[in-house]
């Protein structure tokens, strides 16, 4: 790849004819009456096929905005793509016209959100809301989209199909609500889904049965698929990767199994030991010190470095850029190396 | 901010017993006649004791009850039945003066930081507010001081007495809603999910700041919440609930490393460790379907629908949640079993 020197892409090497996703240097800013919020300061990630890339976050760190701007669903204003591209199948999708990237959006890629039930249309059956994108963007006639809607709500294994498909969203639980739209989503076969904090608001129960759905259709649908989450617990069980956002930067990229053994970067090392885990007794609570930065003054050099154990000068004068550490992964840090050799200890 | 009164009393002691506590919501149908055609039994006959100084973790799926449970112990909700002794007293009978001084001695902390605090009011009055209820608590002249004390306490600074909550940040204001429930000095603390509101990072500071304050001044916590890892962390005993009911109560050891009821085991395996190697070593249970709607619980045993356990036995006669053979703490199932994998 001619660009490989520019754009450092870690963890996987390049497949042939380019990664089926791509996003490159991405700027998002949202212009407020209180001033200009720096959303996404140059955020860089790619997706295969068939492969599951987890992004992880807190709230503000930028996560579901670079999943809407992927979608074109960004509210602008406030929001305001500055710069960057988002490359499908190499086709850049910020430089097409609405009536091209409507053709993306659904067919090729398409998104789920956490609340299904504010997702819903409250008024109309969920078979209706299933069959619509069939009937206006395949032109299928409506008992042909009826018995497809049917077809999907067996496919995401929501009992008795044929008898719910006139229930209203109220009807159904959290969990069915969440497959009522992993099935909308997947009405068009779409080649990339996009799951915005899928189980957020279900209970550990319905969750587990929700992201073995999410993969299991993710297997033999053969999708690739971004997971959204602030949940470390969620990730390590689905991804293949994982690119950790902090302050609208990718401040860490790396498969999931070295990220978890040795994480390189201090926020990703500070996340992983303040979370109290089920399987470890008496186990002490490190804390992250400090708040998330306002977005609107994002701290000089490293936006990490007001909380970052490891800080020295040069993180308050220096933006980090990506190190690229020995086994293909990256870390916005300084003292990369020294993180994660502190983290395999 | 000096110790209260009770530092002086025996640690492990009871200080709160709940008797069978029931809570059902009627559903009523018509307008002109209403008439009662059920109820959403909401809370189903729970007991338990909560001893000075520890951390009775209670912990169960969306509508298992555990927040109405809060509600009656804070006697915001009328229980339908069932008794609470606090001191020696009745909760549920006590009122006026009686009622106002129990109050004082249990105090709550809310899930959510952005909608349990009044946006029109400043930090200080929020946290002096129990003092206008209490006037004996702090004279009206040292209260400024006592807020600031407080806001010390949880670790906000002291001249931020004058801001609003909008100026804080969600987990500076689950702080102010802690020095709230501090101001009267009581020694139970009720927190209804008090971090899961919080972004992971801000979760263990607040975790931590509770633990502290549980040693500082000898707090008894019921510390609700669906988060199966945080109640393990902080909880010295811990009670599984569904469907109204408590199914399993124990030590933490007992209930995270010895559970024998199935609703337990399915809970604990199904929480996703945040580790991909241990992951393939677990035994995951899945559970089918959801949970019943507590209008219409299932006869017999409540879980049986999606136990796979079950028999008939299940269907016809209802558990206690008493010892069993299995392990020598209360659990609610007719094949109490340690699972095997666990042990």
């Amino acid at each position: 790849m001619t660009n490989s020197t520019v754009q450092p892409t870690p963890a996987s090497a390049t497949p042939e004819g380019g990664h089926l996703l791509e996003v490159r240097d991405l700027y998002v800013e949202f212009r407020t009456s209180e001033g200009v919020a720096k959303v996404i300061n140059g955020v860089s990630y790619h997706l295969d096929a068939g492969e599951t890339l987890a992004v992880l976050g807190e709230s503000g760190s930028g996560k579901s905005v670079t999943a809407q701007a992927i979608m074109g669903i960004l509210d602008s204003p406030p929001a305001h793509v500055r710069s960057g591209q988002i490359l499908y199948q190499g086709r850049d999708l910020l430089t097409q016209p609405e009536e091209q990237r409507r053709q993306v959006r659904g067919k090729e890629i398409a998104m789920i959100f956490q609340d299904a039930l504010s997702a819903l249309n409250p008024v109309f059956p969920v078979g209706w809301q299933i069959s619509e994108t069939l009937r206006t963007r395949e032109g299928m006639s409506r008992a042909d989209a009826r018995r497809r809607a049917i077809e999907l709500m067996d496919l995401v294994k929501i009992p008795a199909a044929e008898r719910r498909i006139g229930d209203y969203p109220h009807q159904f639980s959290g969990g069915m609500r969440q497959r009522v739209m992993i099935a909308m989503a997947l009405a068009l076969n779409p080649k990339v889904l996009i799951a915005d904090e899928p189980t957020t608001a279900l209970d550990v129960t319905v969750q587990a049965q929700i992201m073995d759905l999410l993969a299991d259709l993710r297997r033999d649908l053969g999708m690739a698929m971004i997971l959204i989450t602030h949940d470390l617990g969620v990730v390590a069980g689905v991804a293949d990767r994982i690119a950790v956002m902090y302050a609208g930067r990718i401040v860490e990229h790396a498969d999931v199994r070295s990220l978890y053994r040795a994480p390189a970067h201090p926020y990703t090392k500070g996340l992983l030991e303040s979370i109290p885990r089920l399987d470890v007794r008496g186990q002490e609570l490190a804390t992250i010190r400090g708040l998330p930065p306002n977005l609107m003054r994002i701290p000089s050099g490293c936006p990490f470095h007001p909380r970052c154990p490891y800080v020295q000068q040069v993180c308050v004068d220096v933006v980090p850029h990506d190190l690229v550490l020995g086994d293909g992964r990256t870390s916005a840090c300084h003292f990369a190396q020294e993180v994660r050799d502190d983290s395999a200890r | 901010m000096t110790a209260p009164a009770s530092s002086t009393k025996v640690r492990g002691e009871t200080i709160l017993s709940v008797d069978n506590v029931v809570k059902h919501f009627p559903i009523s149908q018509g307008v002109l006649f209403k008439k009662q055609v059920g109820a959403v039994k909401a809370v189903d006959g729970v007991s338990f004791e909560l001893r000075r100084g520890e951390t009775l973790g209670v912990v169960g799926e969306s509508g298992c009850g555990k927040s109405t449970l809060a509600r009656l112990l804070m006697r915001l909700e009328t229980p339908t039945s069932g008794r609470a002794t606090l001191e020696g007293r009745d909760l549920f009978k006590a009122s006026g003066a009686e009622l106002r001084r129990l109050r004082r001695n249990m105090q709550m902390v809310m899930q959510d930081p952005y909608t349990s605090l009044n946006p029109r009011m400043t930090v200080g009055d929020i946290i002096g507010e129990p003092f206008e209820i209490h006037p004996d608590a702090a004279p009206r002249g040292s209260r400024r001081k006592r807020v600031q004390e407080l806001l010390d306490v949880v670790g906000l600074n002291p001249e931020h007495i004058n801001r609003y909550p909008h100026q804080f940040s969600g987990g500076q204001r689950q702080r102010i809603g802690i020095a709230r429930a501090l101001a009267l000095r009581p020694e139970i603390i009720v927190c209804d999910e008090p971090v899961s509101a919080l972004d992971v990072s801000i979760q263990a500071q607040v975790i931590n700041l509770l633990e502290q304050l549980q040693d500082e001044f000898g707090l008894s916590y019921i510390f609700i919440a669906h988060d199966l890892s945080v109640v393990r962390h902080i909880s010295d005993r811990v009670a599984v609930m569904y469907l109204g009911k408590i199914v399993e109560i124990g030590t933490e050891d007992e209930i995270y490393e010895r559970a024998t009821h199935p609703y337990t085991q399915a809970l604990l395996s199904a929480v996703p460790v945040p580790d991909p190697e241990v992951r393939h070593e677990r035994n995951i249970i899945r559970l089918t379907g959801d949970v019943p709607s507590p209008a219409d619980p299932p006869s017999g045993c409540r879980f049986r629908t999606r136990c796979w356990k079950a028999q008939e036995v299940c269907a016809t006669e209802e558990p206690l949640t008493v010892a069993r053979a299995a392990d020598p703490h209360p659990s609610a199932c007719h094949f109490a079993e340690v699972r095997p994998a666990a042990a």
